[in-house]
């Protein structure tokens, strides 16, 4: 226990190398959060159910609670800090949350925020029922769900009006 | 909620990783990890290494040919439904994996690593037994086919030897005359299912030459039945009802938080009757 293996590594986050020293049990989520101390990323239930901790690995949402660091290496992520626009303004999902009141505590909208990054740029023009499977996989608790699904079809109406590539 | 520590290790190549594994009775092969890593968090598991196998080579093919479905190692469960042949090979394959947790857990999770955890409330596994595939596994000894009814021996346990590691899963083909259908009920969409029911039903003509029906989250592993003499070969509703019967006989639904035993029997029969319907529709209209 005492003699637990280190291993140095390097994940590319948001564009950006970050160097981090972990043992190999290191989840994704805690690496992000506590070694490089990218707090926008919320963990939640631990065991891949409410999609909070959800990034984006090689463009792709996945748990970063069911992935090692360790196992990240070599992959491009993209967490909610890296979904604002060049310029600092927020993104299009951003944006289209503030507009369409799509957060209320805030603690589920990072999982939200990149599901919906990655499912707009698939499906550029989602209906109410492709946004709600769009969401499926993403748990909120207290601003209930009709404001997020507008907030789909809204960001992708920006994202189609300003021709972001995402 | 943090696993317990172990020793890690990502091997560049299949030789490696097998040495890894013979070098330690207490390793895990870590592939999508989308069961692993929960079981690891929960310390229900803490193997003394792990074997990331990620970083092999030329273990993410889909192929789909007149011989079937074969899927790779590190195919993961969504690229093996973005596979436009897959749908056209064997309906069934992914018309079950739409069914797999959310689309998040599907584009890390992969394919065999579901077949070989070997979770009887998950969909491949039953899918596999149903549709009498294999899978390949590659170990000391060299490569070995295992069809799937050899491969379930328990809950949470395939007849893989420590020392070997899936490589390949096989899907046959759909037959001629034949339809499937796929159908299951869960509290939430994407959670496991109450129960859930494939069918594959053979016809000639509007008679029902054979029939089977696999079943998920009502046995301890992947239960198949035959319901070919049970329906002996019509459709109807007293067919449909000796149909249902014949698979309580074998099923064994268990109550849990989620739904009691009595609650899955009844999920059991009306998705039998529903499934085995719809399998039956859809092998008339490949007939037309």
């Amino acid at each position: 226990m005492s003699t637990e293996q280190i291993h140095e590594i390097r994940l590319n986050v948001n564009g950006v190398d970050h160097e981090a020293a972990v043992p190999a049990r290191r989840l994704l989520s805690d690496a992000l959060r506590h070694d490089l101390g990218l707090t926008g990323t919320h963990v939640g239930c631990e065991h891949g159910v409410c999609g909070a901790c959800t990034v984006l690995v090689d463009g792709q949402p996945t748990r970063s609670c069911l992935m090692f660091a360790v196992s990240a290496v070599g992959s491009e992520i993209t967490t909610v800090e890296g979904l604002a626009r060049p310029d600092g303004e927020l993104g299009p999902v951003q944006q289209a949350f503030r507009e369409c009141h799509g957060l209320q505590c805030g603690f589920c909208t990072p999982g939200f925020l990149t599901t919906i990054t990655a499912g707009i740029a698939e499906n550029p023009d989602p209906t109410e029922e492709e946004a709600r499977d769009m969401v499926a996989g993403n748990l909120c608790r207290c601003t209930g769900y009709q404001n997020i699904v507008k907030a789909v079809c809204r960001a992708a109406e920006i994202a189609r009006e300003g021709g972001d590539a995402l | 909620m943090k696993p317990a520590p172990f020793d890690y290790v990502r091997p560049g190549s299949l030789e490696e990783a097998l040495q890894a594994l013979a070098g330690h009775p207490e390793a895990k092969v870590l592939a999508g990890g989308q069961s692993l890593v929960p079981l690891l968090s929960m310390r229900l598991a803490a193997p003394a290494v792990l074997v990331d196998i990620n970083g092999l080579p030329d273990l993410d093919h889909v192929r789909a040919d007149a011989d079937g479905v074969r899927i790779g190692a590190l195919a993961r469960h969504a690229q093996v439904l973005r596979h436009p042949g897959v749908a056209q090979v064997q309906p069934l394959v992914a018309l079950a994996l739409a069914n797999v947790a959310h689309a998040t857990i599907r584009n890390r999770g992969t394919t065999v690593g579901s077949l070989v955890h070997a979770d009887a409330a998950a969909e491949m596994p039953m899918v596999l037994r149903l549709l009498d595939g294999s899978v390949d596994v590659v170990g000391p000894e060299g490569r070995r086919t295992i069809a799937a009814p050899d491969l379930y021996v328990g809950p949470l346990e395939s007849s893989l030897h420590h020392d070997e590691i899936a490589v390949e899963a096989h899907f046959p083909a759909l037959a001629a005359h034949t339809g499937v259908a796929f159908e299951e009920i869960a509290r939430r969409h994407g959670d496991y299912a109450m129960c859930g029911v494939a069918a594959v039903v053979t016809v000639d003509g509007d008679r029902v030459v054979s029939a089977k029906a696999g079943y998920l989250s009502v046995s301890d592993i992947p239960a198949v039945v035959d319901l070919t003499d049970a329906l002996d070969g019509k459709i109807s509703d007293a067919s449909l009802a000796r149909a249902a019967d014949a698979a309580l006989a074998v099923l064994d639904p268990e109550t849990d938080i989620h739904a009691t035993a009595d609650y899955r029997a009844h999920l059991a029969r009306v998705l039998t009757a529903r499934v085995v319907t719809a399998a039956y529709d859809n092998a008339r209209e490949e007939k037309a």
